[in-house]
């Protein structure tokens, strides 16, 4: 087997200046004539001898990698077996480590956005049906255009691939700051394990060290299976309410009681004034002594948490459901069986979250009326309207949320809003039938064919006119 | 270059004639057959004379047990198996019996070797139902993949680079990497007698270039199979096990 040094040629690629002397590989920039953009080479420092976690690690790696797509992910341009040099060459992410920002407390407004966009990048992979089991700060670069990218997949799992990594170790694979706590009891197929490292990298931005320290030893590292983290408000008095609501559902240490999924992680961070608060958000100091050590006693037996069925199960268990609900009198006429429709989805799927939307259409050119006649703010109209439609759904308050969109293409700003918060569904009206839709289009027309999820539009039922056939009498004679 | 590999046909026409149109939709560029072409199924006429069609347009095809106890007699066969072949013997032309004889019990198809039962004796029908066994055989070979049958049940097992075998999750569908750092042995399901409570048709698709693995299923009238099973006066339990996959 080679190992890799400057000036070296291997299946058509030139390695270059050595980047990144990490503890088990190494990163090179790479050049080949076919491809035009930067690249870089992974190559595993493999010790002299038998290295097995290196290597299954690597292995993982070269498995999964080339499977994933998408903006989150680096692409992956070429894999190397282990006969001559295994590597595996992706393209070069220009833009910084997130970890470099780490170690001291982040603004209010840069936390709320960079988390909602880590938990963006985590939906595109676990949509994919991947856990990463090893998100730090270091395994996320941000591109220049803002996006997250997640790097090494050595500890990562693939819902239909063999788990090379399953019965391997015995010791918890992950790095301690961030691991889970099913993961430490050597659970592997739990989506839900980014989710509390997520809160974990939250917590970090939030008050600026990682929320059960740094330990070194197992046993350090075990605590958090009962010791829970001192409330970051307690540290930072001017981090709101919801922020600490966020963070330690998402630490919650039962899978079951964290987010459900990153998705809905994000969701919150978007609708901030819609959080709803528990104790959690609101508690300044950890638990007293006598909660913890009940906790301790009765988590000193436990060996697993109740495992999800499969990574999709998790997926589709807690979707969300966009309702588009027009507030206009022919709106108005489609409302009971829009609602209906909604109703049916939520009895099939009772932990959806369900957020309505309106759209206030504007001009295009100029300026527009933001009040109405009487003064009062359109937007706080539409709202109050909006909730009066859905107390009609009697849902928790933590099901719903409301938003009302500004645009002057009612399509686009739902197509764009679903996206953005990682919709699974959209459920909305189609006005009756009339020839301007027909040749302009109408907005429903234009979210189906455009929308990144599902699309369910709602009709009431056409009331037959002499332009459909009547069925043929049958000729008796 | 895609492999679609078939074994344990066991004179299931239905099954096969639906194995081969999925791989035809499927863009397989040849065939390979795992053996066991008779035994349990009404048809054994039309599957040998199918698969002798493939082996004469360029396909691999090596011998399994029943197809052996053709000409051998079947000892060591369960009670249901011995009556099958004792049927099956009476419908095939002496030219049928010859090409099932003439069979080899192994061949080598690119990187992988092709094998009935165990690499490790190919002709003691040994069942590789176990991570031990699946060493065995890959033990016996220098072969990087092992494609086997036999068993009527789909697994996956590699062996890593300190040759620890172990079997792996597989999922129906899935195109499974067969990573070139490791050796791989592939027990393909059953196109004409599953045994994993799924009575679908299995068979497998390798993607030599690809180095992917894909295990299908394909569902098929195991009604009217069945129903010719228990035409032709064969054992009950044959033509039952049909429907349930068991």
């Amino acid at each position: 087997m080679r190992r890799p040094y400057s000036g070296m040629e291997i299946d058509g690629f030139t390695l270059g200046e050595r980047l990144h002397q990490g503890g088990f590989a190494t990163i090179w920039a790479v050049t080949h004539a076919l491809h035009r953009t930067a690249l870089v080479m992974k190559v595993p420092t493999i010790l002299d001898g038998y290295d097995g976690p290196t290597i299954v690690g690597f292995e993982v790696e070269q498995m999964i990698m080339p499977r994933l797509t998408g903006v989150h992910v680096p692409k992956v341009c070429g894999v190397g077996g282990f006969d001559d040099m295994p590597y595996i060459v992706m393209e070069a992410v220009a833009g910084g480590a997130l970890v470099e920002r780490f170690g001291q407390p982040w603004t209010l407004s840069d936390l709320v956005e960079t988390a909602a966009r880590m938990a963006g990048a985590v939906h595109d992979l676990h949509v994919q049906g991947v856990a990463h089991l090893d998100l730090k700060p270091g395994n996320i670069l941000q591109r220049a255009t803002g996006e997250m990218v997640l790097i090494d997949f050595g500890l990562a799992r693939h819902d239909d691939l063999p788990d090379l990594l399953a019965e391997e170790f015995t010791i918890p694979m992950g790095t301690y700051p961030y691991i889970a706590p099913e993961q430490f009891l050597r659970q592997r197929d739990d989506l839900r394990s980014d989710i509390f490292a997520l809160g974990a990298m939250i917590y970090e931005m939030a008050v600026g060290h990682a929320p059960f320290g740094v330990p070194e030893t197992l046993k350090g590292a075990r605590r958090r299976l009962w010791r829970d983290p001192v409330p970051p408000r307690s540290i930072r008095p001017d981090l709101p309410e919801w922020v600490q609501e966020v963070i330690l559902r998402a630490l919650e240490v039962d899978p079951s009681r964290r987010y459900q999924t990153a998705a809905q992680l994000l969701f919150d961070l978007q609708h901030p004034g819609q959080v709803v608060l528990t104790a959690r958000g609101r508690k300044l100091r950890a638990d007293e002594v006598w909660v913890v050590w009940r906790r301790w006693w009765r988590m000193r037996r436990v060996h697993r948490f109740a495992p999800p069925v499969s990574h999709g199960e998790v997926m589709e268990r807690a979707p969300i459901l966009l309702v588009a609900v027009d507030l206009s009198p022919d709106g108005e006429a489609l409302a009971p069986r829009l609602m209906l429709w909604v109703r049916r989805m939520l009895s099939l799927q009772p932990d959806s979250r369900i957020a309505v939307v309106n759209v206030i259409k504007s001009a295009v050119l100029g300026l527009d009326q933001t009040t109405d006649d009487a003064g009062e703010n359109l937007h706080v109209v539409r709202l109050v309207a909006l909730r009066a439609w859905g107390a009609g759904l009697d849902l928790a308050e933590a099901q719903l949320t409301f938003s009302v969109l500004e645009s002057s293409d009612p399509a686009a700003a739902i197509i764009d809003h679903a996206a953005q918060m990682r919709a699974d569904h959209i459920l909305m009206g189609a006005r009756g039938h009339s020839t301007t839709r027909r040749y302009l289009g109408s907005v429903s027309a234009h979210v189906v064919a455009e929308a990144a999820c599902s699309v369910t539009v709602i009709r009431n039922p056409a009331i037959p006119n002499s332009a459909i056939r009547e069925p043929a009498v049958a000729d008796t004679r | 270059m895609r492999t679609a590999l078939v074994t344990d046909i066991h004179g299931n026409r239905e099954a096969l004639t639906a194995v081969l149109a999925d791989v035809a939709a499927r863009g397989c560029d040849r065939i390979a057959v795992l053996g066991d072409i008779v035994g349990y199924g009404p048809d054994p006429d039309f599957c040998v004379d199918a698969v002798a069609g493939l082996v004469a347009a360029g396909s691999l095809c090596v011998q399994g047990n029943h197809d052996a106890a053709i000409g051998e007699g079947g000892e060591g066969m369960s009670r249901n198996a011995r009556v099958a072949i004792d049927w099956t013997r009476g419908r095939l032309t002496a030219a049928q019996a010859e090409f099932l004889a003439g069979l080899p019990l192994t061949a080598m198809l690119g990187e992988a070797l092709l094998v009935h039962a165990s690499a490790e004796a190919p002709g003691d029908w040994l069942y590789v139902t176990s991570d031990a066994r699946a060493a065995g055989a890959l033990r016996a070979t220098g072969a990087r993949l092992v494609f086997c049958g036999h068993v009527h049940v789909p697994a996956l097992y590699a062996a890593d680079r300190a040759g620890m075998v172990r079997e792996q999750r597989i999922k129906i569908g899935v195109a499974l990497p067969l990573l070139l750092s490791r050796r791989w042995l592939a027990v393909v399901g059953s196109v004409g007698q599953p045994r994993d409570r799924n009575p679908a048709a299995g068979y497998a698709i390798w993607d030599e270039a690809a180095a992917e693995l894909t295990f299908r299923r394909v569902a098929y009238d195991c009604g009217k199979t069945a129903l010719k099973v228990r035409a032709a006066g064969l054992p009950e339990a044959l033509a039952l096990r049909l429907l349930g996959g068991d």
